[in-house]
């Protein structure tokens, strides 16, 4: 690790803990009522489904339009496990059940992910986004059905282990996983795919396996956001998880920047808060909504950030020799 | 030793046959041109040889192994690995991660401990990256390293796409067009960077190209198909004389 590397980790570091920081002091000093902190938890949510959207949006380039599905499986999977856990009467603290549960809501849709993204990865582009929405339909359907899961009334009595601390810190270590991901030989081997299939086999690339890998890997960060969404709302129904739900998701990728991980992360923010803060208009809020998308899409069709990340310390450093500039011409006046 | 063999060959597309009985055999450190007028099926022999086409009939060998209805990735595992007549680079990515790519099955480290970055992934990354500069320096484009392949000049994707075809090291090296759209100076240049990292890597070269100059000028042996089949085969004044290849392109 070179001295710019850790320079990077240290301000990123900081940055971090000075956040959660300052919504710590807010939250403690009840300047942010239950209801803010309520849309910022929701926020933490879609940020992790929008960056485990990203990896197959953005990363691998396929367009994936069924997360929904995974996320509802997560949840409806965790869900039963903390309720199965607390019953046994096992004296664990919550935040392990919480834990455990996100691990569980992560691997078993992770290996639906798996079991889907076999047989359709061979599809490509419209058709993959078809059979995807196909896919989160089926599941959304199936929960509407299955009894054991309360069907079509919802899943009642999820006991709420999630808060703001846990969520920001749980957000904190998937964008650092996702981030390093895109940055390592299997995040290079899935970008590649993207960037031309033909010649990522060339290369040497294993392209199927790491298709499949991409789309298993967002399947798991979208079960462990299924897994907070459940444990936050202690309350889940099917009819959440429809087909609008995918779109939301996939609009906020879009618009933040396909393969731009901090785009996703600010499109997320910008579009969980917008809604809420548009609340006073009733229903215009939703076409205030769509006007900015189409305004976005029309300006700047990729995205906010594009490909490319927002980086903390490039800004300081750039905000630093502006600075400098200006202190020199100054200076020079002065003489 | 011969590294790659073919054996009779075919490939049909329907009722079309594109490439007939095509043998070939290639020996180690060799440099072979492959020519034929426009259609004549060398393309499809390169797909057919690098596992993106199964042939209808026939067998290839490569390091004692077929590589029939293998996968293209695993036959570049095995030793064989190409450039594109149309550049293929990954156009959003720069130079020296277009070469990192290739480079994927030297990189020792796995997905966990890639996204917790462990010690043995900064080692592993940093072996990677001073490897692909090395492989850039070969071919003078160390000052483009962090260059997005698309901003590059056009001389300078056709030697990325052959730095990148060398990452993964190769024992046979194919070529497609690798001087297509390149003036006489770079073609010049081009000529002495192949026959250079024919030596310098000890690999075998088999290349596609329409050049004359360049064909004639470094290939040490020649093969002319036209219509899916051989019509000749030899010493560049060889071919140069064959009243069959004078026939073929400049017809009767």
């Amino acid at each position: 690790m070179d001295h710019n590397k850790k320079k990077a980790y240290l301000v990123n570091t900081i940055a971090v803990v000075v956040l959660y920081l300052v919504f710590f002091v807010l939250i403690q000093t009840k300047t942010m009522n239950n209801y803010f902190v309520g849309i910022a938890i929701m926020t933490c949510i879609m940020i992790i489904m929008a960056m485990s959207l990203n990896i197959v949006a953005g990363f691998l380039g396929e367009m994936a339009l069924g997360h929904a599905g995974f996320m509802a499986i997560g949840a409806y999977a965790s869900a039963s496990f903390s309720m199965a856990l607390i019953d046994s009467g096992l004296p664990l603290p919550h935040l392990v059940i919480l834990i455990l549960a996100m691990i569980v809501g992560g691997i078993v849709a992770g290996v639906f992910g798996f079991l889907i993204g076999t047989p359709t990865l061979r599809l490509r582009g419209d058709y993959l986004g078809i059979v995807t929405i196909g896919f989160s339909e089926i599941i959304r359907i199936f929960f509407i059905n299955f009894g054991p899961t309360g069907g079509a009334a919802g899943l009642k009595g999820i006991t709420r282990l999630v808060n703001f601390h846990n969520v920001y810190w749980v957000t904190i270590v998937i964008a650092f996983l996702i981030f390093t991901l895109g940055r390592s030989k299997q995040g290079r081997a899935i970008i590649s795919i993207r960037e031309d299939e033909i010649a990522s086999e060339a290369a040497g690339i294993p392209t199927t396996r790491y298709k499949v890998l991409a789309f298993s890997l967002a399947a798991f960060f979208a079960g462990v956001g299924g897994a907070l969404y459940a444990h936050y709302q202690s309350f889940l129904e099917p009819s959440k998880f429809g087909f609008m739900f995918s779109i939301e998701m996939f609009v906020i990728v879009v618009l933040g920047g396909l393969g731009s991980l901090t785009g996703s992360i600010i499109s997320a923010i910008v579009l969980t808060v917008l809604p809420e803060m548009l609340r006073s208009f009733a229903e215009y809020r939703l076409l205030v909504y769509s006007l900015v998308l189409i305004i976005m899409m029309i300006f700047r069709p990729q995205g906010i950030f594009g490909r490319s990340e927002f980086s903390l310390t490039a800004f300081i450093e750039s905000l630093i020799q502006r600075k400098n500039i200006k202190n020199s011409i100054g200076g020079g006046e002065a003489s | 030793m011969t590294v790659l063999s073919a054996k009779n060959i075919t490939m049909q597309f329907g009722g079309l046959t594109a490439v007939d009985q095509f043998n070939l055999e290639l020996s180690a450190n060799e440099l072979v041109g492959l020519i034929g007028p426009n259609g004549a099926g060398k393309t499809t022999i390169f797909n057919m040889l690098t596992g993106v086409y199964v042939p209808t009939v026939g067998e290839i060998v490569l390091n004692d192994q077929s590589i029939i209805k293998k996968t293209p990735h695993e036959i570049v595992k095995l030793g064989a690995s190409r450039t594109f007549q149309n550049i293929r680079l990954f156009k959003d990515l720069t130079a020296v991660e277009n070469v990192k790519i290739a480079y994927h099955n030297f990189i020792d480290y796995n997905m966990i401990q890639g996204m917790f970055r462990t010690k043995k992934f900064w080692d592993e990354e940093k072996k990677a990256q001073e490897e692909c500069m090395k492989l850039l320096d070969i071919f003078d484009m160390g000052e483009y390293a962090d260059t997005l392949a698309k901003n590059l000049p056009y001389g300078q994707q056709r030697k990325l796409e052959i730095a990148r075809a060398l990452a993964s090291d190769p024992k046979v090296l194919m070529l497609d067009e690798p001087a297509a759209g390149m003036n006489p100076n770079e073609t010049a240049e081009l000529m002495e960077t192949i026959h250079f990292i024919r030596n310098k890597f000890d690999i075998t070269v088999l290349l596609i190209e329409h050049d004359m100059k360049l064909v004639m000028g470094i290939c040490e042996r020649i093969i002319v198909v036209d219509y899916g089949k051989t019509i000749a085969e030899g010493t560049p004044d060889e071919i140069k004389n064959n009243p069959d290849v004078i026939r073929a392109y400049l017809g009767d």
